[in-house]
Formats: C-alpha cells, sequence, structure tokens
C-alpha cells in the first residue's frame, strides 16, 4: 500500500487529456463503458413524463433542503446525537481527517475498513490515516483494485471504470499473494471477497459515506450492491460515517424518490441490492452493530458555493454519476485527466469551491456546452450555466463585486481582457467596424499563420479579400 | 469560534430569494403509484426478485419448513443460523434432521465471530414486509435477529408473508409510520450481493450472501 500517484490539481489537464487521446485502447475502454451505462439509464427511463416529472420532484427536494440547511442540519444533529450517534463539523479536510484520528487513536485502531466514500477520497484520508501508522483499506472491489494498483477513482460509482479484466487480473496475480492470472470474472470477484472477509473481521473502525442524511428521523441511508458497506457499518466496534454538509433532507418521505433518480440514473438498476439505514450505535440487548457511531459534517467550500444563488444549485448533487457517463469530454479524456476527486461535468463545477478556481479554472473549459449533463441531471442542475459562470469568474476582475470566490480572476489575461474590449467597441461601433474591416481585408497577407491552440490542428484563419458590404455593392441591381 | 459554529454561521448569513414550499411527495405518490392488487403486487416482487438471481418459491405455514429442508439437502446445507427465540426459528428447529445443524444467535457477535464468518452455511430470517415495485424485502433486524444475519452467512432464506407486500416504498413507510419510530437498523434487501465493477460484468457473491431465497407464505387456506 506504499505506492501512492499523487494526484495534481489541474495545471497539467491538457497533457493528461492529450496522453488519453493518444491511447486508443484506453479510449475503447471508455467509450464502452459509457455506451454501456447510458443504455443502461435509458432503459429505466421509458416513459419520458415520469422521469420529468421525478426530476422535477427530486429538484424540488434537494432545493427545498438547501433552502432550510442551517434548520435541518440542527435538526440532524439533535436526531442523532438522541439515538447515540456522535456529530462533528469539520470545516477543512485537515480537521476532517484530525477527527477520524482522534476517534482511531482513542479506540486504539490499528485497521480501518473502508466502504465506498467520495468524501474520504476528497480530504485524502487513506494518506492521512497511513501517516498516521494506521492501514485504512478499501472494501468496495473497484476501490481495491485502485488501491491495490496505487491508483485513484477514476468514476464516483465505477472507480475503477478506466481498467481491463486483463489489466485486473494481472494485478491480482501480481499483488495478491497466492493467486495465479486468471480472467474469469467470478474467479476474480471470489478473490477480492476472500482478500477482504478477512480485513471486516479484523478492522477495528469501519469508514463509509452516506448518500442521504434524513433531518426528521436522525437517519443516515447508504445505498449499495456489494454488501461491503453494511459489513464497514455493522461488524467494525466503531463506525465513522463522513458526508458533506449538503446531504440533508428534511423528511423521511423524501428518500423514495431520490433513491429512485439516484440508483436509476447511475447504474440503471431500480433499486441497489442494499438500501441501508442507520440510526444509531447498537443498543441494549442487540447482539451486533458498532458500539460508537459518528457522523462528521464537511463544508471543504460547500458555504462559498451555498453564498451565491446560482452557485448553489452545484450542492444540489446526489453524485449518481450520469453527467460523467453522458458527457462527451469525459467519454474521451477519462477521469484521471481531470486531476481532481470529483471528475466530469460535476467535478468542473464543483472542485473549484474545494480547490480554488486557481487550479481548476481549465476543467470549466474543458466542455463543449452541449447540455447532456443538463438533460440527464436527475436533481435538474444547470451544470452549462454554472460552467459558462466559472468562466466568467476564472477572467473576472479579482477585486470584483458578489460574493468571495477562491481564485476569481485567476485566468485574467490583460493582452486578453484589452483584445475582447477592443472587439467589442469594434462590433458595436459603426463606423468603426467599417474601418477595421477596411483594413482587415486589405492586409489580409498579414495574417499570423501560427494562432494559438487554432491552428494546432486547423489552418490559420484569414479574413475574407472582400468585405461582405463590398459584395453586397458589386451585386448587379 | 467551533467548526460547527462558523459553518452554520456562514449559511445563515446567506440570504435566500426563494423559499422553496415543501415538496408535495405525497401528492405525487398518489398519482403515480401503482394500483395493483394482491396477486399483481405478488407477481411483480417475484419478476423483480428473480431478475437478480433471487429463489422465490411460494409456500403455505404448513408446508415452508418442508420445503426450505429440501432446498437446504438440495443445496447439501448443513449448518444453518436462526434467530435466538423466533416462532419461525424454533419451528424450524424442531423439525431438522440431523444432518443440519441448528445454530442460534444468542451470543453478542465478539463471542463468536469468527464461527460466524466461517462456520456457517446459511441463515434464515423473517422479513418485515416486501415493495412490490423494486423487489426489495424490508428487514427491520432485532436482539432476536441481529443485522448479520442478512449478511455473513453464503446462503439467506427470507420468508416473506404475502399480505405484508407494499406497491412501493413510499406506501410502506406511510402505512407503517416508519417516520415515528425507526430501528437502529432498518435494509431493503434486493436479490443477493452483487458487484459489476471489473469491466461492467456482473457476479454475484460480492462480500454478502451469494445465494437469496424467499420463501413466499400465502396464508392458510390460500390459493398458491
Amino acid at each position: 500500500m506504499s505506492k501512492v500517484i499523487a494526484i495534481n490539481p489541474t495545471q497539467d489537464f491538457k497533457d493528461r487529456s492529450r496522453q488519453v487521446l493518444n491511447n486508443p485502447a484506453q479510449r475503447k475502454n471508455f467509450r464502452g463503458a459509457m455506451d454501456f451505462l447510458q443504455a443502461k439509464r435509458r432503459s429505466q427511463f421509458q416513459d419520458q413524463d415520469e422521469l420529468q416529472g421525478l426530476r422535477e420532484l427530486g429538484s424540488q427536494i434537494r432545493r427545498y433542503s438547501l433552502a432550510h440547511l442551517p434548520r435541518l442540519l440542527e435538526q440532524l444533529e439533535s436526531n442523532l446525537t438522541a439515538r447515540g450517534v456522535q456529530v462533528h463539523w469539520a470545516q477543512t479536510p485537515d480537521e476532517a481527517n484530525a477527527i477520524a484520528l482522534e476517534i482511531a487513536r482513542r479506540v486504539d485502531a490499528k485497521r480501518i475498513i473502508k466502504g465506498k466514500s467520495m468524501v474520504s477520497e476528497e480530504i485524502g484520508f487513506n494518506h492521512a490515516m497511513q501517516a498516521a501508522g494506521i492501514e485504512a483499506f478499501e472494501s468496495d472491489m473497484g476501490e481495491y483494485i485502485v488501491q491495490l494498483a496505487g491508483e485513484a477513482p477514476s468514476h464516483i460509482i465505477m472507480p475503477a471504470i478506466h481498467k481491463t479484466k486483463q489489466e485486473i487480473a494481472q494485478l491480482f496475480a501480481d499483488e495478491v499473494p497466492g493467486v495465479t492470472y486468471t480472467e474469469d470474472v467470478d474467479a476474480l470477484i471470489q478473490i477480492g471477497r476472500k482478500v477482504l472477509r478477512r480485513k471486516f473481521a479484523e478492522a477495528d473502525v469501519g469508514l463509509s459515506g452516506v448518500n442521504f442524511a434524513v433531518a426528521e428521523t436522525g437517519t443516515l441511508c447508504l445505498v449499495e450492491n456489494e454488501g461491503n458497506g453494511r459489513m464497514c457499518t455493522t461488524v467494525p466496534k466503531v463506525h465513522i460515517a463522513i458526508t458533506g454538509i449538503e446531504k440533508v433532507v428534511e423528511k423521511l418521505d423524501h428518500l423514495p424518490p431520490l433513491l429512485s433518480l439516484l440508483t436509476r440514473s447511475a447504474t440503471g438498476q431500480p433499486v441497489t441490492t442494499y438500501v441501508n439505514m442507520i440510526n444509531g450505535p447498537r443498543q441494549p440487548g442487540e447482539k451486533d452493530g458498532p458500539q460508537e457511531v459518528h457522523l462528521i459534517l464537511l463544508d471543504n467550500g460547500r458555504t462559498q458555493a451555498y453564498a451565491d444563488v446560482e452557485l448553489r444549485a452545484t450542492l444540489q448533487c446526489i453524485r449518481c454519476g450520469a453527467c460523467m457517463n453522458h458527457c462527451p469530454v469525459y467519454a474521451r479524456i477519462g477521469g484521471h485527466a481531470y486531476g481532481t476527486t470529483y471528475p466530469g461535468p460535476i467535478g468542473a463545477i464543483v472542485s473549484p469551491h474545494m480547490l480554488g478556481l486557481g487550479s481548476t479554472y481549465p476543467l470549466a473549459f474543458a466542455s463543449t456546452l452541449c447540455g447532456a449533463c443538463n438533460e440527464v441531471c436527475p436533481v435538474k442542475i444547470p451544470i452549462t450555466d454554472i460552467l459558462v459562470r466559472l468562466r466568467n469568474e476564472a477572467q473576472a476582475r479579482p477585486e470584483n463585486q458578489g460574493v468571495p470566490l477562491r481564485g476569481r480572476g485567476t485566468a485574467r489575461r490583460t493582452t486578453v481582457s484589452a483584445a475582447w474590449r477592443v472587439w467589442s467597441q469594434m462590433y458595436s461601433k459603426q463606423g468603426l467596424y467599417k474601418l477595421a474591416s477596411w483594413f482587415m481585408s486589405r492586409g489580409r497577407a498579414l495574417s499570423p499563420s501560427e494562432q494559438g491552440a487554432w491552428t494546432r490542428s486547423r489552418t490559420p484563419l484569414v479574413p475574407a479579400p472582400k468585405r461582405l458590404r463590398d459584395l453586397l455593392k458589386d451585386l448587379p441591381e | 469560534m467551533s467548526a460547527r459554529d462558523s459553518i452554520l454561521g456562514r449559511l445563515r448569513a446567506t440570504t435566500l430569494a426563494e423559499a422553496p414550499a415543501l415538496p408535495d411527495v405525497a401528492g405525487w405518490f398518489a398519482q403515480h403509484s401503482r394500483k395493483e392488487d394482491s396477486t399483481q403486487r405478488i407477481a411483480r416482487l417475484r419478476s423483480a426478485l428473480e431478475m437478480v438471481k433471487t429463489e422465490v418459491h411460494e409456500v403455505t405455514p404448513a408446508n415452508w419448513i418442508g420445503m426450505l429442508l429440501k432446498i437446504a439437502h438440495d443445496k447439501g446445507l448443513r449448518r444453518i443460523l436462526i434467530g435466538a427465540a423466533t416462532s419461525h426459528g424454533d419451528a424450524l428447529a424442531t423439525c431438522a434432521p440431523d444432518s443440519l445443524q441448528i445454530i442460534r444467535y444468542e451470543q453478542p457477535i465478539e463471542v463468536w465471530q469468527d464461527q460466524l464468518f466461517d462456520g456457517v452455511d446459511a441463515s434464515l430470517t423473517l422479513a418485515r414486509g416486501a415493495v412490490a415495485e423494486t423487489g426489495s424485502l424490508i428487514l427491520w433486524p432485532t436482539p432476536s435477529e441481529p443485522r448479520l444475519m442478512s449478511l455473513v452467512p453464503s446462503l439467506h432464506f427470507v420468508l416473506l408473508d404475502a399480505d405484508t407486500i407494499h406497491t412501493d416504498l413510499y406506501s410502506a413507510m406511510t402505512a407503517e409510520g416508519w417516520a415515528d419510530g425507526t430501528p437502529t437498523n432498518a435494509l431493503l434487501i434486493c436479490g443477493p450481493s452483487k458487484t459489476a465493477d471489473i469491466q461492467q460484468t456482473l457476479a454475484y457473491g460480492a462480500h454478502g450472501p451469494r445465494e437469496l431465497v424467499v420463501l413466499l407464505r400465502h396464508p392458510q387456506g390460500a390459493a398458491v
């Protein structure tokens, strides 16, 4: 577990994208996986009216929950506390890791077994635990594969989507003691099952994410297919759940529509194998379940998004991954190219709040704005509007009015801004336009042959020899 | 200032232009819930469960034990886990042949974890109900039938009474008033554990049971 690939913020985004684009095998993997997931989702939403009605309901529930977020968080905390769950608040990844570490140290934990949690990836949980001498072991099959390979997940639902079964077969043969090479998927899964069963039994602490937290009942709801989530939240003596502050809903009956949207949008399943609703630690008389349950509520930039009425919609996300499954950019470059915990369209709009626009603004430009993400989003986040907003923010004056936005103006270049100012003047004043177009058509021979990114795979742009105005003049009456 | 106060303070500092009304979830389900009778609900549940490799056997109060024992024999099960004090568990224990060892979940998990993980082939639990729409079995683990019974053994028998099948999750939770009191852990289970994490290839028996067998028990005298 010592191998670690450091995923850098997005300075090298273009280089990584080009690497994938030049790798036909990897592109074929992604294309195949995306086609598969798109078809699965489509098969679940045959009735367009039902789909649109349910999306509207899901969107209303999420917007309602956000509008009442501070109240719901307090209600959640008070109901969970009444059931014996200890609630912690963390503003930063460091604070969240410190809270988890303190709990682990108090119970003298040597091993932590982990269910799937993107928030734990977001805070670099595994590295923080390893640095403190505690083993953090992934138990979701995809996460286990990715951890064994010393990589990071490339998709929020299907972490090992970038790997073929041949690669996984080789990985198991190389890394799991006593395993011989096999490409049989059932056999590979049984190998993982065997290794991980021992880990569940030996672990001192189980860590999980949360799909929805219900305020009125104090319920942590987790969905999964493998059963590892239930293992992590039931077998070890301590369960730590970690989630972003936005995951709360008010009513228990808000769950059925959101669960239906989540599983159908994510993997095209009417429901997952397990829907796990946790309301507290082991009660007197009960014979299993953790003695302690903790919930860590993480901000990490979410309050920045919350402060802006347009950007707040980012927090409606229920992490289904449909936007990346349908994104023409994600399908071509895969998740690792983004360099952020959350890739794809949702990653492009949520990461700037976690990491600042300074390192993440290129992601906002990595979109054709085709709108496929908007169409499939189960809670109707206007993703492309937010992408355009972030592009503008990246190029705005840093001192601009409005809510604070970390990294605003990072991409601003005086030359570019000046060029656009000139363009804007020229195109809004008739006399100036006439004069400028006259000079451009006459001076077309002076057009540069190198025009930045444009000419990397295209011929240079050259003004027409005659302006439209001149052509019209020459037209016979 | 504590992290809690800082976070809540930042959220409260935001003025919200809109104050959306509570979404009308009841209205949606009133319009979209299927209007099906018991026979249709059973058929829908069966088909949803069978889609995910679950065996469903229709039984009666008189013959369910015989059916379970036959399946156990056919599958070569040797050790089955039952609850500490349940009428269905006790009934099975009374009828079980010597070839099928009965293990009761009587001790806290810490005392016998290794045996549970390595020395049990199957388990039997009672479902509280089911959701026809998605094929989900509703389990509310109790001190008698704890959480790990439906997770650790390789094969899980679920006894489900046919008159406890709801149309969808919304009707189940509202009809039973879940919001007024939920147990430590409530579960919906649809099929044996599974994964598609290796090249989108579906494989059963990931971390939980490899097989799920539902004994759908009709009331005495009802046509099966």
